[in-house]
């Protein structure tokens, strides 16, 4: 299933499964994720899924190369119906002093900003990957009507919360964070948490997110 | 038991607790951290008696001014570090590599890094630290580890819980060396550069920018030309990894770096060169030299061979 492994640098070995970006690609890459986690194999000591890719780290004065290659070569996968995903409900404001660019998606996309919302409340995202920022995740997938690019400078600093959009993704700014996605929103809630050590994560790869509206108030009085 | 403490009358730049990092986090998002120098990180704990995986101080460019209160205690200072010893005040140049004992109401005034940018103070004891997945290193990123995920502050107290006594002074003899060639292997996506592009990564000299820190290291030099793509579906970074975004000037990836990146990676810093690396100081001149697979791991089993053996000569 893995298209072909190379080794990225000395210390970690870089499992290609392709160069599309769908469901089916990513679950297969999740599948090796969870495979390997389950197994626990001493000398591993990290591993990123990404859309396409499975990254695995190891410690140098433990394993090698070949030696973590062999074990993957051979590895049980789990699957498919094993997988576990839940559904998750975000709760988005997108009061002018959140959508910091929704003028601009406006103009770029060409349709007005109630269609923009309209067609992104109504969506189930899928979460491909987390991570660059901890907790951050990675949500696809847009219609092609609601695809931008990012800024052409990004900012220096996102605020914490922002809910943003580029090309056929949207994600989560879990801290503030120098970042280029179109902002059109902003959520109360709490997407990582470093006090729950065990699920720090309240979405992780293989969930379901829908993002639900909320106005002002409800965001100024928001509890969990 | 909070009788034992540093009082910090300057934090220095950018001060931080730091172990041996956390492990297996990359898939949320949090990268090891860790000490950036592993080896001067183990020396130091060694020269004060711990375990070589305790916490230390970390400190890059101007360290801390420390005064101490409490009980006699053992500490020491790894890096190529100036610092005074200040006792009643008399000041007492110090010397790296070898323990010392601070008393009631002695300081300890880290000065600066020499022609380096870490240095490290290791206790011979335990710092009162809390802990998240197993490690204190201080992440400012994502305001993981102990003092809330936050640098040492002006006016602040650290706390010692632990003591131990009847240490022997220690010292290695130990110079740290610098190099200027970074030895690599080459990227996931070296065939996205040029052939000109190519040949300035290995041939041209490049210098470390000021926008460096335990993120990544910014570099200056002649612009590296991308003729494929100058991004890339988002995928997994690890440390050592160097990006080259559509600026053309590489990145290289440090301990705090994001676990998620969209630049093509031309080249992968060898594992054994990494305590170096981070060592270079911005003005730094540079050059990447290419090696293969086999040569990075023998590479990695000499470095390592090397650094055991001063870990057992202390």
């Amino acid at each position: 299933m893995i298209k072909n492994i190379s080794n990225l640098g000395d210390a970690a070995l870089y499992c290609d499964f392709g160069t599309e970006v769908n469901k089916e690609v990513n679950n297969k890459v999740i599948r090796y994720f969870k495979s390997i986690q389950k197994e626990n194999i001493d000398g591993i000591n990290n591993l990123t899924p990404s859309y396409n890719k499975l990254i695995v780290s190891f410690d140098l004065r433990k394993k090698n190369f070949q030696t973590i290659k062999k074990l993957i070569e051979n590895l049980n996968v789990i699957n498919d119906d094993k997988l576990e995903s839940n559904n998750i409900k975000i709760p988005v404001c997108c009061d002018e002093k959140f959508s910091l660019d929704i003028k601009r998606l406006e103009e770029k996309l060409k349709i007005t900003r109630n269609k923009i919302y309209e067609k992104f409340f109504n969506k189930e995202f899928f979460c491909y990957m987390t991570g660059f920022i901890a907790g951050m995740p990675f949500l696809g997938d847009l219609e092609t009507e609601l695809r931008a690019k990012r800024l052409e400078t990004p900012r220096v600093k996102v605020p914490k919360g922002s809910v943003g959009l580029t090309e056929q993704f949207a994600n989560v700014y879990t801290f503030e964070s120098p970042g280029g996605w179109n902002i059109i929103g902003n959520t109360p809630s709490v997407i990582f948490d470093s006090s729950k050590e065990n699920n720090p994560n309240l979405i992780n790869p293989g969930d379901t997110v829908t993002f639900e509206q909320i106005t002002k108030d409800q965001y100024n009085n928001y509890n969990e | 038991m909070n009788k034992n403490y540093f009082e910090i009358k300057r934090a220095g730049i950018n001060t931080t607790f730091q172990d041996q990092g956390r492990s297996n986090l990359y898939h949320i998002g949090i990268p090891f951290s860790g000490a950036m120098d592993n080896r001067n990180f183990q020396i130091s704990n060694k020269l004060v008696g711990n375990e070589t995986n305790s916490p230390v101080i970390e400190f890059a460019y101007q360290g801390p001014l420390l005064k101490y209160f409490g009980d006699d205690i053992k500490c020491t200072i790894t890096g190529d570090v100036k610092f005074i010893i200040r006792k009643n005040d008399n000041d007492i140049e110090g010397n790296c590599y070898q323990s010392f004992t601070l008393g009631n109401g002695d300081e300890i005034d880290i000065i600066s890094t020499n022609k380096s940018v870490y240095g490290y103070l290791a206790i011979s004891g335990e710092f009162n630290l809390e802990y998240q997945w197993s490690s204190c290193s201080i992440n400012t990123k994502a305001n993981i580890g102990s003092n809330n995920g936050k640098r040492i502050e002006d006016t602040q107290k650290i706390y010692i819980s632990k003591i131990n006594k009847d240490l022997n002074d220690k010292k290695l003899n130990y110079i740290n060396t610098k190099i200027e060639k970074i030895r690599v292997i080459k990227g996931t996506n070296f065939n996205y550069f040029s052939e000109e592009g190519k040949n300035i990564f290995f041939d041209k000299e490049f210098v470390v920018s000021k926008l460096s820190d335990r993120m990544g290291m910014r570099l200056d030099g002649p612009k590296i030309e991308n003729i494929v793509d100058t991004n890339i579906k988002s995928e997994g970074l690890i440390k050592g990894v160097i990006q080259v975004p559509a600026d053309g000037n590489p990145i290289i990836m440090l301990s705090d770096h994001g676990t998620i990146g969209g630049y093509p990676k031309i080249g992968v810093v060898i594992t054994a060169d990494y305590d170096k690396l981070v060592q270079l100081t911005p003005g730094s001149k540079i050059k990447f030299q290419e090696v293969e697979l086999s040569s990075a791991e023998t590479l990695f089993k000499l470095y390592d061979l090397e650094t055991q053996n001063l870990i057992s000569q202390i």
